[in-house]
């Protein structure tokens, strides 16, 4: 190499530096563009759903004097349990609202003054009364909520301007709220029917506790089945088997399985554990099998990932003083894996949480009011309520809807804080 | 190895121990249009009795007469709701499961309603011109009897009547009940008014469904998945668009959207119950005789059902959209219905 050709050598390398910059600057860009863009999508919707969403976590409440006389209530002297769930809370409620508005004589304007009080204000008091019989005859001063067309004028959701035809909360109810409001009767408080009842069809009455119960029942058959499993075979098939064309075919299996639409494990998960074994239906025990099939993958595959990275020299050290396989698997190996096991088992667990799909050939996708409270009690998650929710007609399930897309992202934050707090807690580096 | 096998000995234990014994709940399958109705019944019925909410599960008309037709037990669903009458072959199959006693209940009838967003004018047209619109083959327009692809664009080639903007008409799958309702009644009406295809009826009954049921696929015509809300959403932001959905959709939405008159009838509740308007199906539910008295409640729902505070014109699922029945077949219903009086299909 003479010296002329080194000169041109770096005259070619400066000459095409420039152009290197710029390549870089391009990629860089191109990512930064990448990045900015997810975020503005995800900034978004997190903004639109919590903007949706956000008053449903409040409910207007309207005061009513309700008289619990028996002859209103239709029951007789002492009456039983019987009596008292049947007894007409409704006819109470709305003698109180004529009292409160004598005026109002035609039927059709009296049709429109029951529906500021919500269908289920009735059960309000039905449930009091029930706890406390000695009620009958009192006047009660409550609280009740207030119907969904009156729930969505009240949060300014309906234009008082239009056309009266093209309202479905008319003239004569915005006189009647804007009175009411004006005596202090009608209240804005935090809505905690939402976080106390399970799934009705009237929105103010409608909450999601049931839904949020069966996603954690769920959640647990799965979790208590599919982590021992998954974790036993990670560590048979990474530690002790032999590598030969059997294990080879199963773990090409186990990634396939990874793979398959959770729509078919919900229709095995119908033939075995419903139509053989004969399991209920809509149960959150058939749920969590089913999940727990669709999980158990994820978790093997990650399970010997993170076994994997357990350098050798720890297993040879544990072998050379003289531990057996099994303890060096158990006293030092697995402990050092853990925190990777555990976080592909909670994003497994947060990839269950999120299904619908294979839950629907089990039944979970189901009105079901009654809170679970065992593994066979009939009950559906919160990702099916909220596609039930979506698909109803009344407006109020909108902000429901929103409402409960918040608590289940909640959810899945709170299980990925926790993914990250134990892999960062545990986690060792070599 | 031997943990692998423990541990699948636990499962198939706590499988076992889980196995379903007596039910306590009625356990209702079925069309999903009939689901916003009858679970109102279901939450009300849960509040007012002695019994359980019963849990309904919205599988569709036909996946849950399959459901139904299973078999007799506590591990099949005792009653499936119908946005159609019962088929033949579905009434066979039930049988020879062993279902034999059901009793049909007519509740009322839900409204199809074409409907465009309220910053537009309101429409009129007949099921002629729907059919002319949305049909894959119409007759030329230029004369002869012969079907040609749907040349047709804006809804004034189809009737001059009809104002000078493009036909996009957003309606559900094929999956969805609605738009078999739809094709089935707004659509094959239509196609009875033209001579040359209602010929063909008679002669060769295949082809004139063909043709009659089936929808253009030029974009014309935009599928928007089964969701009503999504439908009303986006006529909201396309004012030229018409969008197929339930009637109860458009009461809960009549401030963002209008109906389309067609023959001349608007969808309301009335020209909808005396059946003047002509897009409206009936909706059923069906319940197996063999487990009242097994299953605890089911007869008491059934009076809840069809009691006047529910589905008479003043009960509340007419404030929920549903159109009652008139009053007289409601009262003659309801008592064989109170009887237990069972189908037959002829």
């Amino acid at each position: 190499m003479n010296a002329q050709e080194e000169l041109n050598t770096t005259e070619v390398v400066r000459g095409s530096l420039k152009r290197r910059y710029a390549r870089e600057k391009r990629f860089r860009l191109f990512g930064l563009a990448a990045i900015t863009a997810s975020l503005t999508f995800l900034a978004v919707l997190l903004i639109t759903i919590t903007a949706r969403g956000l008053p449903a976590f409040k409910q207007t409440f309207i005061q009513l004097e309700v008289t619990l006389d028996s002859k209103t209530l239709g029951v007789g002297e002492n009456p039983d349990t019987n009596e008292l769930r049947r007894a007409n809370y409704n006819g109470a409620i709305k003698k109180s609202l004529t009292t409160l508005f004598p005026d109002v004589k035609k039927r059709k304007d009296k049709k429109a003054l029951y529906k500021l009080v919500s269908k289920g204000g009735q059960y309000d008091l039905q449930k009091r009364v029930m706890a406390d019989p000695s009620l009958v005859g009192e006047t009660l001063k409550v609280w009740l909520p207030v119907g969904d067309d009156t729930n969505s004028y009240i949060q300014g959701n309906i234009d008082s301007s239009l056309p009266e035809k093209k309202r479905r909360f008319k003239d004569n109810q915005i006189l009647w709220v804007d009175q009411l409001t004006e005596d202090k009767q009608i209240q804005r408080r935090f809505n905690s029917t939402f976080f106390e009842r399970g799934d009705s069809r009237e929105p103010e009455m409608a909450g999601i506790k049931g839904s949020l119960f069966g996603s954690m029942l769920t959640l647990m058959v799965t979790l208590l089945l599919s982590f021992p499993v998954a974790v036993a075979t990670a560590i048979y098939l990474e530690e002790f088997a032999p590598k030969n064309r059997w294990t080879d075919l199963i773990e090409v299996n186990i990634n396939n399985l990874a793979a398959v639409p959770s729509i078919v494990f919900g229709l095995l998960g119908l033939a075995i554990f419903i139509n053989f074994f004969n399991l209920p239906r809509s149960a959150p025990i058939v749920g969590g099998l089913v999940l727990s099939l669709m999980t158990l993958p994820t978790i093997i595959i990650s399970a010997r990932a993170a076994l994997k990275s357990v350098p050798p020299s720890i297993r040879d050290a544990a072998l050379g003083v003289g531990a057996s396989k099994l303890q060096v698997v158990f006293h030092h190996v697995l402990p050092l894996a853990m925190p990777g096991i555990l976080t592909g088992t909670i994003i497994g667990m947060a990839q269950a949480l999120g299904e619908t799909a294979p839950l629907l050939m089990i039944g979970m996708v189901a009105f079901i009011v009654d809170v679970p409270t065992s593994l066979t009690d009939p009950a559906t998650v919160l990702p099916v309520q909220i596609y039930q929710w979506a698909d109803l007609p009344e407006k109020g399930f909108v902000e429901k809807t929103s409402a409960a897309i918040m608590v289940l992202l909640a959810f899945l934050i709170v299980m990925n804080a926790a993914a990250v707090y134990l892999r960062r807690k545990f986690e060792r580096k070599w | 190895m031997s943990k692998i096998g423990l541990t699948i000995a636990g499962m198939l234990l706590c499988t076992t121990v889980g196995a379903q014994s007596a039910r306590d709940q009625i356990s209702i399958v079925g069309s999903s249009t009939v689901y916003p109705f009858a679970t109102v019944v279901a939450e009300r019925f849960g509040q007012t009795s002695q019994y359980k909410t019963p849990k309904i599960e919205s599988t569709g008309s036909g996946g849950g007469m399959k459901l139904f037709c299973n078999g007799i037990g506590v591990q099949h669903p005792d009653i499936t709701n119908s946005s159609r009458r019962i088929k033949k072959g579905e009434f066979e199959s039930c049988k020879a499961n062993g279902v034999t006693d059901i009793i049909e209940v007519l509740i009322g009838f839900d409204g199809i309603t074409l409907a465009n967003s309220v910053d537009s004018d309101q429409l009129e047209m007949s099921r002629k011109d729907i059919f002319l619109a949305l049909a894959k083959q119409v007759p030329d327009p230029n004369g002869g009897d012969e079907l040609i692809d749907n040349p047709y664009e804006d809804w004034s080639d189809v009737n001059p009547e009809l104002p000078e903007i493009k036909i996009e008409v957003i309606g559900p799958p094929p999956t969805s009940g609605t738009r078999d309702a739809f094709v089935e009644l707004a659509m094959e009406g239509g196609c009875k008014d033209i001579e040359s295809i209602a010929a063909i009826e008679k002669t060769d009954k295949d082809s004139f469904k063909e043709i009659c049921h089936t929808v253009r696929e030029d974009g014309a015509f935009i599928e928007a998945g089964e969701n009503d809300n999504l439908i009303v959403q986006k006529l909201e932001a396309n004012p030229d668009a018409l969008g197929i959905f339930g009637f109860s959709f458009l009461e809960q939405n009549s401030d963002l959207v209008q109906p389309t008159y067609i023959d001349g009838f608007e969808p309301t509740f009335e020209s909808i119950s005396d059946g003047s308007y002509p897009v409206s199906r009936p909706l059923y539910f069906y319940v197996k005789k063999a487990h009242i008295g097994v299953i605890p409640g089911i007869a008491e729902y059934l009076l809840e059902f069809t009691s006047e505070g529910s589905w008479g014109e003043e009960g509340y699922l007419a404030d929920k959209g549903m159109i009652p029945l008139d009053e007289d077949t409601r009262l003659s219903s309801a008592e064989s219905i109170a009887n237990f009086e069972t189908m037959t299909l002829d």
